[in-house]
């Protein structure tokens, strides 16, 4: 009975996603806010289970349930009412698009929700086969979602191009397992750190490997970061929107729980895959993200480096360093949300938002959008005082603390190339004279919902401690 | 509590400003700005009426725990090298407000605000004890000075303002983990304070000094990574040259006595000729592209730079010998006479220029006889550029000066002295071309005397020219206690 309760949240939107699945299909074609409804309420309710310690989950209290395949602990908690909101925004945002698209349908909602389920099953994954349960329950709902719109040559085109791709990683990272599971011949988490102590270090090596490959790919970072552009600019803008949030945050449980739980004593052999990876998807995804032109894969290349910067805390490890990379994550995904939502809002109605050039004079046409989107580009950026800021400089702090200062030095200069591009967003909508296109503004209630996203940005900025406490709790044990 | 208000009453101003709408209501606009920034000036005013000038320690301190985990502070404080900048950069953001009160056509609500919230980072950055809290408004105002120059600013503004920012920013990352290698150092603090007290080896204290060096010259800006300012200035309207020049440029200035020299004392000594070859080469050489300017904008900026060429040496001046409290207190001198001079010169030129719509000398002539009181005041204002003794901007370049020949630096002094003949040299040069003459051309012609409300703004520069000019004593007996204290500070090996 222990056991149900500590997996109630995710049974409940299990149960959800299903009667939502099958209701969808009483629901008429004109009617289907309903179902959308339906489904920023499941997410909601989800939310509430995790935080209402229902069962005595607190933040802090760890336990675990089916013989060690399951834990709920601080950081479970704090990433699964992360990605159930996440989700639920994206959610909210994505109506008016979807609409206007012929994308509204029950399946979007559906999908969406059995995604989430999967990151959350990542987020309390204590076994390396609870993780890969997740993450491929994930991954299959993603690539549904990028085909959604499967009359659209490039759309299918992506979904391919991340199935085939996410396929072999998926492929990689059991590969990767199987060779740890030899080695320790352990498959939970906490068995495998204790037994990696033992002598057979050839093996873990090779096994840190592939799963550093399977999980970079998860992350989209370099060298395994070819499908972000591709899959961002291809899919529908609110698939996009879904894909570039919450799934970050699944990307950093699955990486903090096979890396920082699992192969913690591994963690110098680790810290060298993942410093050149991080280094190198930092330096990269800035420099190309410069060529730009479209802005959903400028923004794609901006994620492929903030993800380097994400890993840069797995580079430094122990507690300030996974701190770091989990405010890091919350952050990109607040900011993310923010970014990808005005696109898709501004899309919902009018013309379509794909080129930055699209932005032209925002200012003279919303001034008000237009100073939300200033925020996430300059959060993005890391320019106080947004969260993006202090994100970047926890995971700075984490790493010099850890002794690769040049690394530090390396990821700012990398920032500042960032910079150049995040002003070009900036430039084109307030310097810029606007275009003859008309601009319909989203609904009231959108307004209001992406305003607070956006001044959480600020308001996170001035005053990071309570989420920095939180996140630094979140690892106590 | 004075300093909080003096950051945070300018930017519940803008507040207010923003919310006045667009381009409807302007003229309500305009007056809570200027409300906005006089009430900002007012609540500096007790900064100096209760400044206690015979202690060298933080006055005014607040300080109240921001994030605990880095034991963050927002801690603020002014001594006596700080607490005159607070009150010039209120004082200079009431003259930006008027520059800009009918000239602004184009969003005047987003116009002030930018520039009132510009006020308070930049009053915060001056304020700051804790080093992160510095940054964090080090870093923030480059938000508005970007989208300044970029709305409102000239034909190439595009290029200008992206310039200004990655230069700017590139030289505060490196700051950043410089930073954060002394919370490290320190055993995690970042108030400035301890960073003063932190042993450090050679090899940190050099990389430190590159960081921080980097960071301060761009901002000075020293020579040679001076170039993103004739840009910015030429492209900024004129509110945004005001304080760019006024204020933005001592913030490196500041850096330098409030990082560089006490965190690493023994390599500022040890890399000392160097920073006064490059100053001097600002001086010098910067002064001779001043000369041949066409653009009367370009003109000031490189005046500028070579002014404040004279500060970096007056700050590097300090090795040992009697000379070097003079130095820094003739630095910190031409700081506060720059501020209004190089305001004062932009102001003028933005007179001509909402005239005329032109920056070229060649497009001018004669202006003497058409606007005969504006041409009064912008002799004074050029007179004090040239450092006209009488004025403020003799009092810091002849201290600097004299401190050098005390210091036993004869040829630096000579060079040093050679610039004082060079901005009289361009300054008047320019003047002449501008004022005096036959009336150039049917624009200048056409040309009106000052409106009141120029001629009263062009005045209260004025006042603090002459005023600072024949008694100086208010700006430098709050100084001494600090000046001392921080060079008995300097001369304590770190190693």
């Amino acid at each position: 009975m222990k056991d149900i309760l500590l997996v109630l949240p995710e049974i409940v939107l299990l149960c959800l996603a299903g009667l939502i699945l099958i209701a969808d299909l009483f629901v008429r074609p004109g009617q289907k806010w309903f179902t959308y409804a339906c489904g920023i309420g499941a997410l909601l309710w989800t939310a509430l289970y995790v935080f209402v310690p229902f069962t005595p989950v607190g933040v802090v209290a760890t336990q675990s349930a089916f013989s060690g395949l399951f834990v709920a602990d601080g950081i479970a908690t704090v990433l699964k009412i992360a990605m159930l909101l996440a989700a639920a925004i994206a959610l909210a945002y994505s109506w008016t698009y979807l609409k206007k698209h012929g994308l509204d349908n029950g399946e979007y909602v559906a999908l969406t929700l059995f995604g989430t389920l999967g990151m959350m099953v990542i987020a309390s994954a204590a076994s390396m086969l609870t993780a890969y349960l997740g993450l491929e329950l994930l991954s299959l709902s993603m690539y549904a979602l990028v085909a959604l719109k499967r009359d659209d040559r490039i759309a299918t085109e992506a979904a391919m191009k991340y199935f085939v791709l996410g396929a072999l990683a998926s492929g990689l990272l059991l590969f990767g397992m199987s060779i740890i599971y030899g080695a320790t011949g352990s498959i939970s988490l906490d068995g495998i750190a204790k037994a990696i102590a033992a002598p057979n270090k050839m093996a873990i090596a090779l096994g840190l490997i592939f799963i550093a490959a399977g999980v970079a790919f998860k992350l989209g970072v370099v060298p395994f970061h070819m499908w972000v552009p591709d899959v961002y600019t291809g899919a529908p803008t609110a698939v996009t929107l879904f894909l570039g949030t919450a799934p970050k945050i699944a990307a950093f449980a699955l990486a903090y729980r096979l890396f920082g739980n699992a192969l913690v004593p591994a963690h110098a052999d680790a810290s060298l895959i993942l410093a050149v990876i991080a280094t190198l998807s930092v330096v990269l995804g800035n420099l190309i993200a410069v060529a730009q032109t479209n802005i959903k894969r400028m923004l794609a290349y901006s994620a492929i480096a903030n993800m380097g910067f994400l890993l840069l805390g797995f580079v430094a490890g122990g507690k300030d360093g996974y701190a770091a990379a989990l405010f890091y994550a919350l952050a990109y995904a607040i900011t993310g949300l923010v970014s990808f939502g005005i696109l898709v809002l501004l899309s919902g109605r009018g013309i379509e938002f794909d080129n930055i050039e699209d932005l032209k004079g925002l200012n003279s046409r919303s001034p008000w959008f237009a100073f939300l989107m200033l925020l996430a580009m300059f959060s993005l950026a890391g320019i106080p005082p947004t969260v993006g800021f202090w994100a970047k400089l926890s995971v700075i702090e984490a790493i010099v603390n850890a002794g690769y200062t040049w690394i530090a030095v390396i990821a700012v200069m990398a920032s500042l190339i960032g910079a150049f591009y995040y002003l070009r967003v900036v430039r084109a909508m307030y310097f810029s004279e606007p275009t003859d296109a008309d601009v319909a503004l989203p609904g009231a209630a959108a307004t209001t919902l992406v305003s607070l996203n956006a001044l959480a940005i600020l308001a996170l900025g001035a005053f990071p401690s309570a989420i920095m406490a939180l996140c630094a709790r979140a690892l106590q044990n | 509590m004075l300093l909080s208000l003096s950051i945070w009453v300018p930017i519940v101003g803008a507040l207010a400003v923003m919310t006045t709408g667009r381009d409807k209501n302007s003229n309500l606009t305009r007056w809570i700005a200027l409300i906005a920034a006089v009430a900002g000036f007012l609540v500096t005013i007790p900064l100096y009426t209760g400044f206690n000038p015979s202690s060298a320690a933080l006055q005014f301190v607040e300080n109240v725990p921001w994030i605990e985990r880095y034991k963050i502070g927002y801690y603020l404080g002014v001594d006596g090298i700080s607490m005159w900048f607070v009150l010039l950069n209120s004082f200079t953001t009431i003259l930006v407000v008027i520059a800009g009160w009918v000239v602004i056509e184009k969003q005047p609500a987003q116009y002030f605000a930018a520039f009132l919230i510009m006020s308070g980072l930049i009053n915060g950055a001056f304020a700051a004890a804790d080093a992160m809290l510095f940054y964090v408004f080090f870093e923030a105002m480059l938000i508005p000075m970007y989208l300044i120059i970029g709305i409102w600013g000239g034909p190439n503004r595009l290029y200008a303002a992206i310039k200004f920012f990655l230069y700017t920013l590139l030289g505060s990352l490196l700051m950043l983990v410089a930073l954060i290698y002394l919370y490290k150092a320190t055993g995690g603090s970042f108030t400035i304070a301890d960073f003063h007290k932190v042993p450090l080896a050679k090899t940190p204290q050099i990389l430190l000094f590159v960081a921080f060096f980097l960071a301060f010259a761009v901002k000075v800006p020293m020579w040679p990574v001076h170039t993103w300012l004739p840009d910015a200035h030429v492209e900024a309207p004129t509110g945004g040259s005001v304080i760019l020049a006024a204020i933005t440029l001592k913030l490196g200035a500041y850096g330098f006595l409030r990082f560089i020299l006490p965190i690493v004392p023994d390599a500022s000594i040890l890399l000392a000729p160097f920073v006064v070859t490059i100053s001097l080469i600002a001086i010098v050489y910067i002064g001779f592209v001043a000369l041949i300017q066409t653009d009367m904008k370009k003109l000031v900026a490189y005046s500028s730079i070579s002014h404040m060429g004279f500060v970096t040496l007056g700050f590097f001046l300090f090795v040992g010998g009697q000379g070097s409290a003079l130095g820094i207190e003739g630095g910190l001198m031409q700081m506060i006479s720059h501020g209004f001079v190089s305001a004062a010169m932009f102001l003028c030129i933005g007179v001509m220029y909402d005239r005329v719509h032109s920056r070229n000398i060649a497009d001018y002539g004669g202006v003497a006889n058409v606007m005969p009181k504006f041409a009064a005041l912008m002799m004074l204002f050029g007179m004090a550029n040239a450092g006209l003794p009488g004025t403020s901007g003799f009092i810091g370049e002849f201290t600097v000066t004299l401190a050098a020949v005390k210091q036993g630096m004869f040829w630096t002094a000579a060079c040093a002295g050679l610039a004082l003949i060079l901005g009289a040299a361009y300054t008047l040069w320019m003047y002449k071309r501008v004022i005096f003459g036959d009336i150039g051309n049917d624009h200048v012609a056409e040309m009106k005397d000052l409106s009141p409300r120029e001629f009263w703004m062009l005045m209260l520069v004025a006042a603090c020219v002459l005023g600072m000019g024949l008694y100086p004593a208010p700006f430098t007996e709050v100084m001494h206690k600090s000046v001392d204290a921080l060079l008995l500070h300097v001369s304590h090996s770190k190693l």
